[in-house]
């Protein structure tokens, strides 16, 4: 074939996503935009107390009030539906397991006591405003540490808020390390809470059909499989009657990787009343009955040389995992634990996780899980470590880095890196920021009273989640190509982007491999009666694994079409090449024949080769070998004022490495995203709750997600490291903004005060928060 | 985020307006809704009938005359933003306008909303307390006109009677050598103020003939501060001079406490921002 003829190359180019236009003009189709005839309305009444025991409920005033179809109380819940499920569960851990509806203690504020469902959202709303729950009001925890020193308990039959300690590395060593350092550093570190906040927030509608007796559930949820498996067993509904649909999704970030008790609500309230039940959360439910993220408290060690070199590091996290577990509450802090050493050759190093139940909302996997938390204990570490030493905090991390030539890298916490080169992010980031012109720049101006400050932060982190070993409903994902009798494609992914852009990139991988134009593919995913099977989206893993099936299945079609091919043309299979959608002759590469005209034969299936069935469809299930462990730096540049404390974030720039690149644009868009939150934990987020237990940050006008005014231009680069663990060579790059970038800021901000004293903040830095250590520092009051 | 169910009127005259007010007691005005509604929706107010003013004429002209300017009711906090005789003659309007929330809420919110409600963190009664404006109410009784200083009572609570419409507000306008500028330290996720600090200086031959200091955000109702006025009255307006009257802004307020700002932080802020504020007035008055 001529070069002419070859269809333009997709994997690697900037291709605008496809799923856009739909979605910015208005076309996209989520839950609440389905209305099946006959939909009812559930409206669930929460527990305004963060611990109290319920002693009446009394229902009757909203049964009778117009357009009630009925009331789900907990009693009835409770016998007609399983527990709320938890599926991390870590050795020794105590799991005091909910109904969907709580009865005798209700444990966090929103936690739901009564389900309404109404003919519509207004009435159901109205109805629930006239059912009385009586509470007595109980002593509520909601620090983590005073509920580990003999708080009050959230529940009582444990006898204690401990839920699970979790050890890692090696304690002695660590321990003998740190003692015989030359320098060390303590610090306890608080990484806070965080609310999620998807702009679309949570949606269900379940439709039961009492003729076929299926059970269909539309859910904004990132794992549409794992949900159709739970949701059977929660509401009872054998699991083969049973589909689940993630429509269009409208972010995520981990909140919507579970199950959550109005998805069990609407599936029983449907099979009962035989009709569709919608649940649409508001956004103030959102805040305290969606789960939250982060919230660990660090007490960190590190032990070096006086010339910088690490000897030792040991933490003591303490997890604040609010009231009860949720779907992977117990292993997100874990992910920390194996986070721990960073892009740093640690010699000896040692983690101790404890989970603690307070009256909070329950936390969970939250963009970053857990990485975000490990790469700030070690990052603001090396700058602690680094201003102490009188060291260039830059100079300081080059020195321990883990080097180029050094991978597959074993660390002290059981995991192989497969691939890394931190040395050549941190070149491009400090070419970019200017290093040695800004330091001269930082002097000049501090003689002139300004503040200036950079902060880096070169992380490592841990996705393409991953080996089965690791998750506990497996790690694996599966994809299906089919060639239509067109010779159209149809792709079929278990993963379920919700933001991520996979309708784009894989499309750009299945077009190029079977060289049809990417309008002549279509990328289904999310639906569970489409594709067989899935995980779902999480863990930047949708690419790294769901693409690896995706192009285990491009080979089998590959191999299939040969042989075809070669039936047609009376060669050898393997005397072919199969190349841009057309089957051509080594030797003789005029002699072809494309896909449509393979498709045609294997339909019609009039001359099958031998052994040779019908169809041109494969399904792959692809287990990875290991995770992947992209990384990059991270560079902030700050202004401080110093009157009132407010921070004035002037550049971020950023440099990651995900290994190969589908689709750069998509990468721009995950970074530019996850800059945005990551950035936001330290400037703007931050969950707040008064004694009592009630979320004093229960809004968009209380909590702070960042707008685009609030943030910088931000100066992307990457270096490309691939990853031998896949064939895509690709790492992932759904959370890596996050993870790296929420130290740097701290970092800079810290650096800009240090002539004044400053050594740290606690994160978020409120302007007051600022002003208070700049006093402090001076040694006096505003 | 489900409101209450109620009844909604749009008539298209101010008398047919008041007319509806008075025949329901718990009927509320509706202008831009960026107040009102989200109430309605947490179901903190569920009023029985709303009286939509989009509909009534004479409240969205902004005019000049016997040297003030006047700017209806149902003035959008975009228009104020975009009007080109305000930035020519009363500029402190339009700088404080275009601080106020996002685009979609200066398309939506409007100056009588946005006064009438007095929220305490709302930009536009720090301005109109600066610039000494006076505030026509309309009701059964007639017109009356109260001046800004005497308008905000309490938190959420004004001079206004329930069954008055907030009409008009008139602005003189300011003169030769006056300067002003509003320094907004916002809420990072409201983008309310926390504190925001209006400052118009008068100046005659290199002295300050008058300063008028308003402060939103800090305490229950804004407030215009005679103690930093008095200080700066008189003086060249130097950093010294203003410094000191910075410093005397929150005096002998009760400042407000809540997540965003600890009162001891709210009262800092208030010197800061008074600082900045009267420190550029002075140069724009120059
Ligand atoms: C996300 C968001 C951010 C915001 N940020 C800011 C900000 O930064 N700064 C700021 O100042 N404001 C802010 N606002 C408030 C906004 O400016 C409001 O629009 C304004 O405060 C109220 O004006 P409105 O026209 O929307 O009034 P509405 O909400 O319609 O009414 C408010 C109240 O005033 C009454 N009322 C309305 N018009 C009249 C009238 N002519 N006479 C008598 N009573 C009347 C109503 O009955 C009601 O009680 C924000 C609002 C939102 C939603």
């Amino acid at each position: 074939m001529t070069t002419q003829e070859r269809p333009p190359k997709l994997i690697g180019e900037p291709i605008k996503r496809r799923e856009d236009p739909r979605l910015i003009t208005g076309q996209g189709s989520y839950v609440d935009d389905l209305q099946p005839l006959g939909t009812l309305h559930l409206v669930i009444v929460r527990s305004p107390y963060a611990h109290a025991r319920v002693t009446g409920i009394d229902v009757s005033a909203a049964r009778n009030a117009p357009g009630v179809v009925a009331v789900l109380t907990p009693e009835d819940v409770q016998q007609s539906t399983e527990p709320v499920p938890v599926a991390a569960q870590l050795e020794g851990m105590h799991m005091p397991l909910r109904h969907a509806l709580t009865g005798g203690e209700v444990k966090f504020v929103g936690e739901p006591v009564v389900a309404i469902v109404a003919e519509d959202r207004y009435l159901a709303a109205d109805a629930a405003e006239l059912v009385e729950v009586e509470y007595e009001e109980l002593p509520a925890v909601i620090d983590p540490e005073q509920a580990l020193e003999g708080g009050p308990l959230v529940h009582d039959e444990l006898g204690t808020n401990l839920c699970v300690v979790s050890p890692i590395g090696d304690a002695e060593a660590a321990a003998r390390a740190i003692e015989g350092a030359e320098v060390v550093i303590k610090q306890r570190l608080m990484n806070q809470r965080l609310i999620p906040n998807p702009i679309e927030p949570r949606a269900v509608l379940a439709h039961y059909e009492p003729g076929p007796g299926t059970l269909t559930v539309w859910s904004s949820t990132q794992i549409p499989h794992l949900l159709k498996t739970l949701l059977s067993a929660c509401a009872r509904v054998p699991e083969q009657l049973v589909r689940v649909v993630a429509p269009d999704v409208g972010g995520g970030f981990g909140c919507k990787l579970n199950v959550y008790p109005e998805e069990i609500l609407a599936a029983l309230a449907s099979r009962r009343l035989e009709r569709p039940v919608k649940f649409v959360e508001t956004r103030q439910e959102n805040y305290v009955a969606t789960i939250h993220g982060r919230d660990l408290i660090g007490h960190l060690e590190l032990g070096a040389k006086r010339d910088g070199t690490l000897v030792g590091y040991r933490i003591k996290v303490i997890a604040d995992i609010g009231a009860y577990q949720h779907l992977l509450t117990a292993a997100i802090p874990t992910l920390t634990a194996l986070m721990l050493q960073g892009v740093y050759k640690i010699p000896a190093l040692a983690g101790e996780i404890v989970e603690v139940f307070t009256n909070k909302t329950p936390t969970d996997a939250y963009r970053g899980a857990g990485r975000p938390e490990a790469t700030y204990y070690l990052e603001r570490g090396m700058d602690l470590l680094a201003a102490e030493l009188g060291m260039d905090p830059v100079e300081l991390r080059r020195k321990n880095f883990i080097g180029a030539g050094e991978f597959p890298f074993d660390t002290q916490t059981g995991l192989v890196y497969d691939s890394g080169d931190y040395d050549a992010a941190l070149d491009k980031a400090l070419a970019i920021v200017g290093y040695d012109d800004f330091r001269s720049e930082q002097a000049r101006l501090r003689e002139a009273g300004r503040y200036l400050g950079v902060g880096f932060s070169t992380y490592v982190e841990i996705c393409g989640v991953g080996p089965s070993s690791a998750l506990p409903a497996g790690g694996w994902e599966a994809g299906t190509v089919r060639v239509e009798r067109t010779g159209k494609v149809t792709v079929l992914t278990g993963v379920s982007p919700h933001g991520q852009g996979e309708e784009t990139s894989f499309a750009q991988i299945a077009a190029e491999r079977l060289g049809v134009g990417i309008e002549d593919v279509t990328v289904i995913h999310g639906d569970t009666a489409q594709v067989s099977a899935g995980i779902g989206t999480f863990g930047s893993r949708s690419l790294a694994v769901g693409g690896t099936a995706l192009v285990m299945s491009l080979d089998k079609i590959e191999a299939k079409a040969k042989r075809f091919a070669a039936h047609a043309m009376e060669v050898q299979a393997d005397d072919l090449e199969f190349e841009a959608g057309q089957v051509f002759v080594k030797d003789a590469p005029e002699k072809t024949i494309s896909l449509p005209e393979i498709a045609t034969l294997a339909y019609n299936a009039v001359d099958l080769p031998p052994d040779t069935e019908p169809g041109l469809e494969a399904t792959s299930y692809y287990e990875p070998g290991n995770f992947t462990f992209p990384f990059g730096t991270h560079v902030a540049v700050v202004e401080v004022d110093t009157d009132s404390g407010a921070i004035d974030l002037q550049r971020f720039i950023s440099v990651d490495d995900c290994g190969n690149i589908i689709n750069p644009l998509i990468v721009e868009g995950q970074i530019h995203g996850g800059l945005a939150q990551g950035i936001a934990q330290a400037l703007y987020e931050e969950a707040v709750y008064d004694a009592n237990g009630q979320l004093l940050s229960g809004s968009l006008m209380d909590y702070a997600v960042p707008r685009a005014d609030q943030l910088p231009s931000f100066e992307l680069a990457t270096t490309v490291t691939p990853t031998g663990v896949n064939p895509l060579g690709a790492k992932g790059v759904g959370e890596a903004g996050t993870i790296g970038s929420t130290p740097a800021i701290v970092n800079a901000v810290v650096d800009a005060l240090a002539p004044l004293g400053v050594q740290h903040i606690e994160m978020m830095l409120r302007p007051e928060r600022v002003l208070d250590a700049i006093q402090a520092a001076k040694g006096g009051a505003r | 985020m489900i409101p209450a169910a109620f009844e909604y009127a749009a008539p298209d005259s101010i008398d047919e307006a008041i007319a509806l007010l008075e025949r329901n007691d718990d009927a509320k005005l509706l202008a831009g809704g960026h107040s009102l509604l989200p109430l309605m929706k947490l179901r903190l107010a569920a009023p029985s009938l709303l009286v939509d003013l989009r509909r009534v004429s004479g409240l969205d002209g902004i005019e000049e005359a016997n040297g003030e300017i006047r700017i209806g009711g149902m003035v959008t906090h975009a228009a104020i933003e975009r009007s080109d005789l305000l930035v020519r003659r009363a500029p402190l309007l339009p700088a404080v306008a275009a601080t106020i929330g996002d685009v979609q809420v200066r398309n939506r919110g409007t100056i009588g909303g946005s006064l009438a409600h007095a929220d305490p963190a709302a930009d536009l009664p720090a301005a109109v307390l600066a610039l000494d404006a006076q505030l026509v109410a309309r009701g059964a009784a007639g017109e009356r006109v109260v001046s800004a200083a005497d308008f905000f009572v309490d938190l959420l609570t004004t001079a206004l009677d329930p069954g008055e419409v907030l009409t008009e507000v008139r602005v003189p306008v300011p003169g030769m050598g006056s300067g002003s500028a509003y320094a907004k330290f916002p809420n990072p996720a409201s983008h309310y103020a926390i504190v925001g600090v209006a400052a118009r200086v008068d100046m005659q031959d290199g002295r300050v003939r008058e300063a008028r200091v308003a402060v939103t955000g800090a305490t229950a109702t804004a407030y215009l501060s005679a103690a930093a006025a008095a200080r700066l009255q008189g003086s060249s307006g130097d950093a010294a001079a203003i410094a000191e009257a910075a410093g005397l802004a929150a005096e002998g307020r009760e400042m407000l406490e809540d997540l965003s700002a600890s009162a001891a932080y709210r009262a800092h802020l208030v010197a800061v921002q008074a600082r900045r504020a009267l420190a550029e007035a002075v140069a724009a008055a120059g």
